[in-house]
């Protein structure tokens, strides 16, 4: 067999798995005829409607309450009809929800970047400042990042700077971890060699050891990217406000579920694209000793 | 221009969709009948009408005098004399001046429940920026965010609980800042619902192990669910489980079996009927008719260093309040505020809370007019009464100062002025007294009052 083929059945198992999927969800969620009961009085009737049903209309089913795949559809389709609509600051396109989250995680990454790769080498390259700083790495490291909410309010006093802080937080660790793991693994050899060559210190950083640490540094940064992205839509959540976080918290209030799981797909598929990016990058650094 | 928006014309159907075709949606048309309704000479007048009631006054300041007068001369010679001798029509204009404004640009934030009312609908009525003001209303995830945000300096205003300021500005919860309450934006409104699976548990001594959720620690429905299970002889402490729940999630929480009941604000109360998984146990206007519930307020800061933009701002949403008090406009007022941007709720749900005409849970529709209103009136009675309560359960200790710390965070005076400006009927007193549950609260003896009770912790 060759990898084409492979591909291509994989392909179709996918295919098949995600029609597998739709319908049972069709299966589950379909229209249940109504038991034809005894004629209800004017006041029942009025009661139903008061409860958003209405009996007396043509199409007397009753539903589970989950949306059927078509719903499903209907919904996204309007979302993805204007995402970029903006009636004031509680409701916005999901375009617009989306940019906002982006650029949190945005800012809050690129500065968790510039603070950690420096640190980083430094970690990496003097076995001191790894021991001293090791104990505060360890401890700060598993605190889930949305622990810091709190704190971050009542000190910055600023509730879309506490979110990129977040943000910053839970990525600031897998960098720096990986950036002095692949800084201290640069093979010796290649250390001493320009050594023997009397290079200049930042010569060495930037023109052996970062090459060197690149792939590292990089599955570091695809790491951080992934919990960034996971901790962006709770973080909105709680502060509220916009980004898609919001719009998940927002639509729970209504409890929409087509509208919940139309944001869940799309926080799926833009997770997946952010992932995608470093995957290329990292390809990009990678090298054959 | 303005035959357009008639809300009088017998052609045109007021409430049921927007049939003139003039507006996008519904709650568009709604909006523009709603604008129509307060720009009628009939709402300006009244205010007219008020202020020229007061300068008559002064003339007369006997009943009797006046009448006879009146018969004497008749209505139209009246009018004429008077007029003639009081600037009647420059006081008028007087009323309604306004100082420069400090600050043109407020954030106000609001949890998305129908106790924000006449803070979310001063919006797209229009009544913000009539007073020139360029207002965001922010929809908040949850009490404590809005202490904070309230504390960061975040929103120039917002609308709290009404025990929230209290709290604050003691430092109870918080670091200590000066809050206050510049009127109240709701009275009742608020109910008890149950899971389903309790329909026959209607006693509270059967509550023995329940989960309840409320929106805050300092919340009247905290204060409230505790005061009406320790009536039935419930420790809120001990027999019964209390959880914070930000208000939009309760519903949720209910279904999925977390919670028994939740003492909450609506919508969500008649949320979780429309979803066929609560039923309303009762009403808290049974408890306390009139009780307080959300307010609208802000810093002492604020009000300071902002003085006329507080008071446009006192303008604007009082000016709501009225609206909102009016029966009449309770159905147009549920299109209005239903949308996304919003309360984000199926308009049939916030109509059945407004218009006090709902579906019970139980299979029966009930018609309570007033299960929702919106009397602005912040009474220093209110406040003292959260005080004995707060102390009750022990989140205040030692000796409180109950009418200084009520005067000094409920703005009773400026609510007045304010009410007066606007040609509302203002009226007397600061301490009324109030029934909870069959017993009178008496405002000057707080302390009485609270050894009154059984179940307490202080």
């Amino acid at each position: 067999m060759t990898g084409v083929s492979l591909k291509l059945r994989a392909a179709l198992l996918s295919a098949l798995l995600l029609a597998v999927f739709v319908g049972a969800w069709q299966l589950a969620t379909r229209p249940v005829a109504a038991a034809a009961g005894p004629a209800l009085t004017p006041e029942q009737i009025e009661y139903q409607k008061m409860l958003g049903k209405d009996p007396t209309a043509a199409s007397a089913s009753t539903s589970s309450g989950f949306p059927t795949p078509a719903q499903f559809a209907a919904t996204a389709a309007g979302h993805l009809a204007r995402p970029f609509y903006d009636n004031g600051p509680n409701d916005k396109g999901i375009g617009l929800q989306l940019a906002y989250s982006l650029g949190r995680v945005g800012l809050g990454f690129g500065l968790a970047v510039l603070v950690a790769v420096p640190l980083g080498f430094l970690i990496g390259m003097s076995p001191l400042v790894h021991r001293a700083l090791d104990p505060f790495i360890q401890v700060l490291k598993p605190i889930s990042p949305l622990a810091w909410m709190p704190l971050a309010l009542y000190t910055i006093k600023d509730s879309s700077v506490s979110g990129i802080f977040v943000i910053f937080i839970c990525s600031v660790w897998p960098l720096l971890i990986n950036t002095a793991f692949g800084v201290s693994g640069v093979r010796r050899e290649w250390l001493n060699v320009a050594r023997t060559l009397e290079v200049k210190p930042q010569r060495l950083a930037f023109e052996v050891i970062l090459p060197a640490a690149a792939p590292t540094i990089l599955t570091g940064m695809r790491i951080s990217m992934g919990i960034a992205w996971l901790v962006i839509v709770a973080a909105e959540m709680l502060v509220g406000g916009t980004g898609i976080g919001y719009f998940v918290w927002n639509e729970w209030n209504n409890l929409s579920l087509t509208n919940v799981m139309f944001a869940i797909a799309v926080i799926g598929l833009v997770g997946m694209g952010l992932d995608q990016l470093f995957a290329r990058a990292q390809k990009a650094v990678t090298y054959a000793e | 221009m303005t035959d357009r928006y008639d809300p009088y014309d017998a052609d045109r159907p007021l409430t049921m969709g927007c049939r003139c075709g003039r507006h996008a949606s519904d709650a568009e048309h709604a909006t523009a009948e709603l604008q129509a309704r307060c720009e009628t000479s009939a709402f300006e007048a009244e205010s007219n009408a008020f202020i020229e009631a007061t300068l008559v006054k002064a003339l007369f300041p006997q009943d009797a005098v006046r009448r006879r007068f009146l018969r004497a001369v008749g209505k139209g010679s009246a009018m004429a004399a008077i007029g003639s001798v009081l600037p009647v029509a420059s006081l008028q204009a007087m009323a309604q001046e306004k100082g420069a404004l400090e600050k043109k640009e407020l954030k106000i934030g609001f949890i998305p429940i129908t106790c924000a009312t006449p803070l979310i609908m001063a919006h797209p009525l229009g009544f913000y920026s009539k007073q020139g003001l360029d207002v965001q209303v922010v929809k908040t995830a949850g009490w404590a965010l809005i202490r904070d945000k309230m504390m960061n300096r975040e929103y120039d205003a917002t609308h709290f609980l009404s025990p929230m300021p209290v709290a604050i500005s003691m430092g109870v919860g918080s670091n200590a800042v000066p809050m206050n309450v510049a009127s109240i934006q709701n009275t009742n409104g608020q109910a008890i619902t149950l899971h389903v699976k309790h329909k026959d548990k209607r006693d509270p001594k059967q509550w023995k192990g329940f989960k309840f959720a409320v929106p805050f620690e300092f919340s009247m429905h905290n204060f409230l669910l505790r005061y009406y299970v320790a009536e039935a002889g419930l420790d809120p402490d001990r027999d019964i489980q209390i959880r914070v729940v930000p208000p939009p999630e309760m519903v949720a929480n209910l279904r999925a079996g977390n919670i028994d009941g939740y003492l909450g604000p609506d919508p969500f109360n008649q949320r979780a009927v429309f979803e066929e998984i609560g039923f309303l146990h009762l009403l808290t206007k049974d408890l306390w008719n009139g009780h307080p519930c959300c307010a609208f307020g802000t810093s002492t800061e604020f009000i300071q260093q902002n003085p006329n933009a507080f008071a446009a701002l006192y303008r604007a949403v009082l000016t709501s309040s009225a609206m909102a008090r009016k029966p009449e406009n309770r159905e147009l007022i549920a299109k209005v505020i239903s949308p996304q941007a919003y309360l984000n709720q199926p308009e049939t749900v916030v109509a059945q809370v407004l218009t006090g005409k709902f579906a019970d849970g139980l299979g029966n529709i009930r018609t309570v007019p007033d299960r929702a209103d919106f009397d602005p009136i912040p009474w220093q009675s209110m406040a003292v009464w959260m005080l004995t309560q707060m102390k009750r359960w022990g989140y205040v200790k030692g000796d409180v100062n109950y009418k200084q710390i009520a005067e000094k965070v409920f703005l009773l005076t400026d609510a007045k002025r304010t009410m007066k400006q606007l040609g509302q009927p203002v009226p007397e007193g600061a301490y009324p007294k109030f029934t909870v549950m069959g017993k009178v609260f008496d405002p000057e003896k707080p302390e009485p009052y609270l050894s009154g009770f059984a179940i307490k912790r202080s």
